[in-house]
């Protein structure tokens, strides 16, 4: 490694104000959403073209210095935490709309556009990307990608997997490939597939080409109060079970109702324990069956106030809420730690219930906002780092409630990515041979580890080669090491 | 010709692969160009791994061995009312839930919600190595680790026998209508494609059916509430111009003849080609040139042609016009043919999960 020889080389290629390396300018990119994690790169670099990117990794791989990628460092994993001796490659810049063709409905983009820009743009054809996470008008699509992330219409439209039909990526040694292409079918193995949700282990996405939907004639958005949260699980299991396929199921607890309403006023119901969420939409005559059947559903289902949004405005004040939610818990606490467990539907109940008891025994509040509808869990647990020990009391609960979703069948992660944040439970999820192959695969991708080092594998798979055996207690040897600390 | 392995138990397929220099796979043996050996290959036929092993409706998922058909799957979820909305073709001729994902194949309803490779949620595969590799998970929302259940998706099991399988799955409509409109030419049913592909509508299928006289069909097919139907049909009909409106036993056995391909006439190569929209005509004005016949569906992403030409001929053709092409029907050998993309990231998986080179390779 020649951090050095690297960034004599970088400065060659990058003007200084974008080639950034004191102390105040690095600043900013030293952690990601993820704020209890923190490390300082040697250098940040601001390509503003394709040709500079794949220049800076070649320089990476040929100096054998490690790189991230960043967008706009909304990850709640810690995928762009950087590392140290090694770079950072900022993409925010690199964000053309390369093409955008409404007849074809696809549009071809750089990483660093901003998610909801995609549907700005194709919103006069009356088209839009689907993918929606509650980040979207700051997260970049290359992080979209390397995450593989959701949002709140995921059981019915997918993640954003599910509406990218091709990539141009530089391998993190520099060679740059074409997967994929405009097709929403193709002929070979799913290479695309594969490369989504690679957390940044197979390199940087230099074009993303994305599927555009028609956006749905209308909504029919309702809002039901409950005086248990239980009894609004029962109601999504209800829905389901009715036939229905709605766009949204999302549920919020007590908690996370009185943060929402702390920060943006939605006026959800008062007194309520829980509130669902259920938005229909599609054809005007298609969503005047269904509501029908929704309603009888909703009725039956032990609601104590039910309100259906009236106009847009109605519509946007009640998503207003839930998509706050997580900023808002703000209000309640200094800090907080966000998971996004998956467990089945049907565990809902049981899960939430395990949650609450957790909660209690370690004197901790969770608030809980969730995709009920997939069964993705946010527990928000709430702490203040000022408090000693709270954060790793903080962390302990978490752990434990990521046990019990794979206990019950579920994963550690629907949506935010395993990152630092949790890789040591991967190795849960999955046998010694499946870590194995995945583990060659990243090194078959990249046999220096040079891209996103650190993320996802478990802290004792190192070199490549076969890993040694997997441990996964006590502090985060990086951490033991000195190398990053949190706040 | 060599031996046929018939495992029933993950180990038998692990043993064989372990024990064999080359392998085909075969599951139900429908795509006969994919599954037929050439040389000294040994048939891994997995028909024998079958079974559903875990479905809770009220998870929209299930998880079945790899061998299981088809057809025994769609008969137990439409006994809950659901459905596999890739609408995978050839289930009446006894296609495999592992033979269809290793294929990549959807039908015509993968228009609405995705394909084969939006609704592959976990895999168990045995890789060329013999391990026992799993990916994904059983539930509807995962993003722990590589996607491997996507990248099984068309891998033609080049990186491993798939053994299991987990699908999501969704309602199935209560109800289906067709809208059947006739256009004179190629490029009038393309601009009619087009008014219904960037429509704010939900459309469960939308095909082009090109006639032998020039003319060609656009076929709309809307699923939901019957008593939405008429008035969505309406709009359709609007959109196109006008059109015969087809119900129940008028339309079922259209779309039926569409996903098992019952229009190729007997003895003819059958390719999938994916494409977009835009390129239709010019494909079309292509095979002009050979004997062939093509059909246009998931809206016009995808292009099944028949042809009665070598499939090196074709290859030929879809090379020209940098087209890729998958071989469904048709001899062995030549599978995956004309264009082709990301071979240098696909080498570098080959190597991981099958190192020596027993599995196929395409």
């Amino acid at each position: 490694m020649n951090v050095d020889a690297l960034t004599d080389a970088l400065t060659g290629l990058y003007p200084a104000e974008r080639l950034l390396r004191q102390p105040g300018e690095l600043a900013p990119y030293e952690s990601d959403a993820l704020t209890a994690f923190r490390v300082r790169p040697v250098a940040v670099v601001i390509p503003e073209t394709q040709s500079e990117v794949i220049a800076t990794v070649r320089l990476c791989h040929q100096h054998e210095v490690p790189f991230v990628a960043r967008g706009s460092g909304t990850s709640l994993s810690g995928g762009s935490l950087p590392v140290k001796d090694g770079i950072v490659i900022a993409l925010n810049r690199l964000n053309r709309i390369v093409k955008l063709d409404p007849r074809e409905r696809i549009a071809v983009v750089e990483p660093g556009v901003i998610n909801l820009d995609i549907s700005k743009a194709a919103a006069p054809y009356d088209l839009h990307y689907a993918p929606d996470p509650s980040s979207q008008q700051i997260c970049t699509i290359g992080g979209n990608v390397a995450f593989n992330s959701g949002g709140a219409h995921c059981l019915k439209y997918g993640m954003t997997s599910n509406h990218i039909l091709g990539i141009k990526a530089v391998l993190p040694d520099g060679e740059v490939v074409q997967l994929g292409g405009e097709s929403t079918e193709g002929v070979g193995p799913d290479l695309v597939g594969l490369f989504v949700g690679s957390e940044g282990l197979f390199g940087i996405a230099l074009e993303v080409t994305v599927r555009l939907l028609p956006r749905p004639q209308q909504y029919h958005t309702l809002l039901a109060a409950y005086q248990t949260l239980e009894a609004a699980g029962e109601a999504v299991t209800h829905v389901v079970a009715s036939g229905l396929l709605p766009g949204a199921l999302e549920i919020m607890d007590r908690l996370a109702i009185q943060a929402a309403e702390a920060a943006v006023h939605p006026n959800y119901p008062n007194g309520a324990e829980a509130v669902l969420i259920v938005e229909l939409e599609g054809e005007p005559e298609q969503v005047a069956e269904e509501t029908k059947r929704l309603e009888q559903v909703i009725a039956a289902s032990g609601a104590y106030d039910v309100r259906v949004a009236q106009d847009a405005a109605d519509r946007q004040r009640i998503w207003k809420g839930r998509k706050s939610a997580f900023s808002a818990v703000g209000r309640l606490s200094p800090d907080y730690i966000v998971q996004d467990g998956v467990v089945p539907r049907s565990r809902l109940g049981e899960a939430l219930a395990e949650i609450r008891r957790l909660g209690e025994h370690y004197g901790i509040r969770v608030a809980n906002v969730f995709h009920a509808g997939d069964g993705n869990l946010h527990p928000l647990i709430l702490y203040d780092g000022r408090e000693a020990g709270a954060l790793e009391r903080a962390e302990k609960l978490a752990g434990e409630i990521l046990q019990l979703c794979i206990r019950f069948g579920g994963s550690i992660t629907g949506e935010h990515g395993v990152a630092m944040e949790k890789r040591d439970y991967l190795p849960h999820m999955y046998s010694q041979i499946d870590m194995d192959v995945m583990w060659q695969l990243r090194c078959s991708m990249d046999p220096g580890q040079i891209a996103n080092r650190g993320k996802m594998f478990p802290s004792s798979m190192h070199s490549c080669g076969m890993p040694p055996a997997l441990h996964f207690t006590g502090p985060h040897p990086l951490e033991r090491a000195g190398v990053i600390s949190r706040e | 010709m060599g031996t046929t392995y018939h495992p029933s138990t993950f180990e038998d397929v692990q043993a064989a692969v372990r024990e064999c220099a080359r392998l085909v796979l075969r599951g139900g043996g429908t795509k006969p160009a994919l599954c037929t050996p050439s040389g000294d290959a040994e048939i891994l036929d997995l028909s024998g791994l079958c079974g559903v092993v875990e479905y809770d409706p009220g998870e929209y998922t299930f998880t079945a061995l790899a061998g299981t058909r088809v057809a025994t799957v769609q008969t137990l979820l439409a006994a809950h009312g659901q459905y596999l909305p890739f609408d995978p073709p050839m289930a009446a001729q006894g296609a495999t839930l592992g033979g269809t994902v290793a294929a990549g194949l959807s039908g015509p309803g993968r228009y609405h919600y995705g394909g084969v490779r939006d609704f592959i949620l976990g895999v168990r595969f045995v890789d060329g190595n013999g391990q026992v590799v799993r990916g994904g998970g059983k539930v509807v929302k995962n993003s722990a680790g590589f996607d491997l259940p996507k990248l099984m998706a068309g891998s033609l099991g080049q990186f491993g026998a798939l053994v299991e399988l987990t699908f999501k799955v969704f309602p199935q409509a209560a109800a289906f209508t067709t809208v059947q409109q006739r256009c004179p030419t190629v490029e009038a049913a393309v601009e009619a494609l087009y008014r219904v592909y960037t429509a704010r509508l939900d459309i469960d299928s939308l095909d082009l059916v090109p006639g032998a006289d020039g003319s060609a069909n656009v076929w709309v097919r809307l699923g939901g509430l019957p008593a939405a139907l008429p008035a969505r049909a309406g709009h359709i009909r609007a959109l196109l111009g006008g059109g015969d409106v087809l119900d129940g036993a008028d339309e079922s056995p259209m779309w039926n003849d569409a996903r098992e391909f019952g229009w190729v006439s007997p003895g003819w190569s059958l390719v999938k080609v994916p494409i977009t929209p835009r390129r239709i005509t010019e494909l079309e004005a292509a095979l002009a040139s050979i004997q062939a016949m093509g059909r246009y569906s998931g809206g016009g992403n995808v292009a099944w042609i028949a042809t009665s030409a070598p499939v090196q001929a074709f290859d030929r053709l879809l090379s020209s016009l940098e087209l890729p092409g998958l071989v469904i029907l048709g001899p062995p050998g030549l599978a995956r043919i004309g264009a082709r993309t990301g071979q240098a990231f696909e080498r570098r998986v080959k190597a991981v999960f099958d190192p020596a080179g027993r599995l196929p390779s395409f």
